[in-house]
């Protein structure tokens, strides 16, 4: 990277002066994105990256932040989400350091980002084609409740065992009577890998099949990164008398918007235990209440 | 009748040690063939080099499937192997914490072999598993149950359940009474016996009982220092042995009794 480069990266006056575009150096993003190619080109297939330090602690999204800055480009929005809402710490903070490293748009409306960093959740507003996700993952490989040795786990994705994943399933229906797994719930992605979708609500799989947004997944203390291409069949694991099923709330609404069918996060709310449920999306949440007020209005 | 499992000059070692030296045996569908020699005597390598966890180092292990397709082992590649090997064959370990997965239930421990072999259906998986916990008689109340809640005789049954529920041709088993006491390993034989019999199973056991020989093998193949030192019918080799060791080994038996 040569200064003038730097410089005229830096040129935004809202960058922070010293600091490469979007934090890493050229070559490593280089690196980043030769993994990035080779996950979509294999869906669901977990590629190793050479993963480095973030200035931030493993388990805050190292992984998602270095795929998010090996993607981003200058004209790109940026939105960040933490189990759904834009205004938690770790959202807040990613955002801000991609702001002052990149000088790019943010926002935190859906339909207005090209590039979204996640944690926990899928947004409740359908994604679109040339949009991407970037999924922060704490563990990505599958097999690891099974087989804790890597090079058989490799083995059994090759040869395609998946059958002993079922085996968490069985115990699950044995135990409760239903799949009771309520998130990071085992997918197949294209017909063929096993995919932990890192852990969001299983309320929320079903948006990934035949998305047509690129979902890419980083996992930064593990050094894997996979992703799945738009408009992929992604399928979540069960028994065929034991179909899969999202959660639902017996229909509870939002307390602030109404909303029925979206993700709904369990609040306390005072000493007493009382308790309200209210969309885990806030954009979705604020969306929902300008639908309502000028629906009131009309 | 064509053998169901030929062994043709099998060798391997470990470093100097020749723990495998030449084997050659037939074994025919439906028998029972019985391996005993001293500690050390290369036995449970053998069987680990045939039931496919060990490589080996020269010979040929040649197996007839289901279908009738004769299959040298060595060189199956490597997905058709480890699907024999989770369907056709079973192997059933000394310890009975190397052949189960003692974290997750009983009726689980069954189910993966058959989840391993495509069956997606919940409630015939339990069938099967009911099923067979019968037939290795243990109760079927204890089906939800952990496999560390069981005794060691139960265990070890456990773990004919969840290999016989592929219905294997073929059984590996390395010492299958070692650590249960004299009543619950009679209870055990018994019930090897009648399976053996009613499943028309082809087994290789490994031991150092001669009893369990006597009672649940029709051939009887002796090993020493890696060495087949003798074979033949069991009755032939307990009652007239030829070799010294054998000799040896026979009459350590009628002492003790």
């Amino acid at each position: 990277m040569t200064k003038t480069e730097l410089n005229s990266n830096s040129s935004n006056s809202s960058t922070e002066p010293g600091f490469n575009f979007a934090y890493l150096d050229e070559q490593t993003k280089r690196s980043i994105r030769r993994a990035i190619l080779k996950a979509v080109a294999i869906p669901g297939h977990q590629i190793p990256f050479s993963s480095r330090e973030m200035p931030m602690s493993y388990g805050w999204g190292t992984g998602g932040i270095q795929v998010t800055a090996s993607v981003i480009g200058k004209e790109d929005t940026l939105k960040v989400i933490d189990q759904g809402a834009d205004d938690t710490t770790n959202a807040v903070n990613i955002r801000r350091f991609f702001k002052k490293v990149c000088g790019v748009n943010t926002t935190e409306k859906t339909s207005e980002a090209t590039l979204i960093q996640t944690r926990h959740r899928i947004p409740e507003t359908p994604l679109k084609e040339g949009q991407t996700i970037v999924y922060q993952v704490p563990m990505p490989e599958p097999l690891f409740v099974i087989e804790p040795s890597r090079t058989e786990a490799a083995k059994m994705h090759a040869l395609e065992e998946y059958g002993s994943m079922y085996v968490k399933l069985y115990e699950d229906i044995t135990n409760y009577g239903y799949i009771a797994t309520a998130y990071d719930y085992p997918v197949i992605v294209n017909d063929r890998y096993l995919m932990k979708p890192s852990p969001i609500p299983r309320f929320d799989n079903p948006k990934m099949n035949n998305n047509p947004a690129l979902q890419l997944f980083g996992a930064g203390r593990e050094k894997r990164i996979y992703a799945v291409p738009p408009y992929t069949k992604v399928k979540s694991l069960d028994f065929e008398d034991y179909p899969f099923s999202v959660e639902n709330w017996d229909n509870k609404a939002c307390e602030f918007c109404g909303s029925t069918d979206s993700y709904l996060d369990e609040v306390v709310i005072d000493n007493e235990g009382t308790r309200m449920w209210i969309c885990s999306d806030t954009d979705y949440c604020n969306g929902q209440l300008i639908v309502n007020s000028l629906n009131c209005m009309s | 009748m064509k053998p169901l499992l030929n062994i043709n000059r099998l060798s391997k070692t470990y470093g100097k040690l020749k723990a495998c030296n030449n084997i050659n045996f037939n074994l025919y569908p439906g028998q029972v063939l019985g391996i005993v020699g001293e500690s050390g005597s290369g036995k449970s390598t053998l069987l680990n080099c045939i039931g496919s966890n060990l490589e080996i180092d020269t010979g040929e292990i040649i197996y007839t499937n289901s279908k009738n397709e004769i299959l040298n082992i060595k060189q199956l590649p490597e997905p058709q192997h480890r699907k024999l090997t989770k369907t056709e064959w079973g192997f059933v370990q000394q310890n009975p914490r190397d052949g189960l997965r003692m974290n997750v239930t009983a009726g689980a421990n069954i189910a993966e072999r058959l989840l391993n072999v495509g069956v997606r259906h919940y409630g015939n998986i339990r069938e099967e598993a009911k099923y067979w916990l019968e037939q290795v008689e243990i109760d079927t109340n204890r089906m939800d149950d952990f496999p560390h809640t069981f005794s060691g005789g139960m265990q070890q049954r456990l773990q004919l359940a969840r290999v016989l529920v592929t219905k294997p041709r073929l059984i590996f088993m390395d010492e299958p009474t070692g650590g249960l006491d004299v009543s619950v390993q009679a209870r055990l034989l018994d019930l090897l016996r009648s399976l053996v019999r009613n499943l028309h199973l082809s087994v290789i056991l490994v031991t150092h009982d001669i009893g369990v020989v006597r009672l649940l093998a029709h051939r009887l193949l002796v090993m020493k220092n890696g060495q087949m030192v003798e074979s033949g019918l069991t009755d032939r080799v307990l009652d007239d042995p030829q070799h010294p060791y054998t000799q040896q080994l026979v009459s350590s038996v009628l002492i003790n009794n």
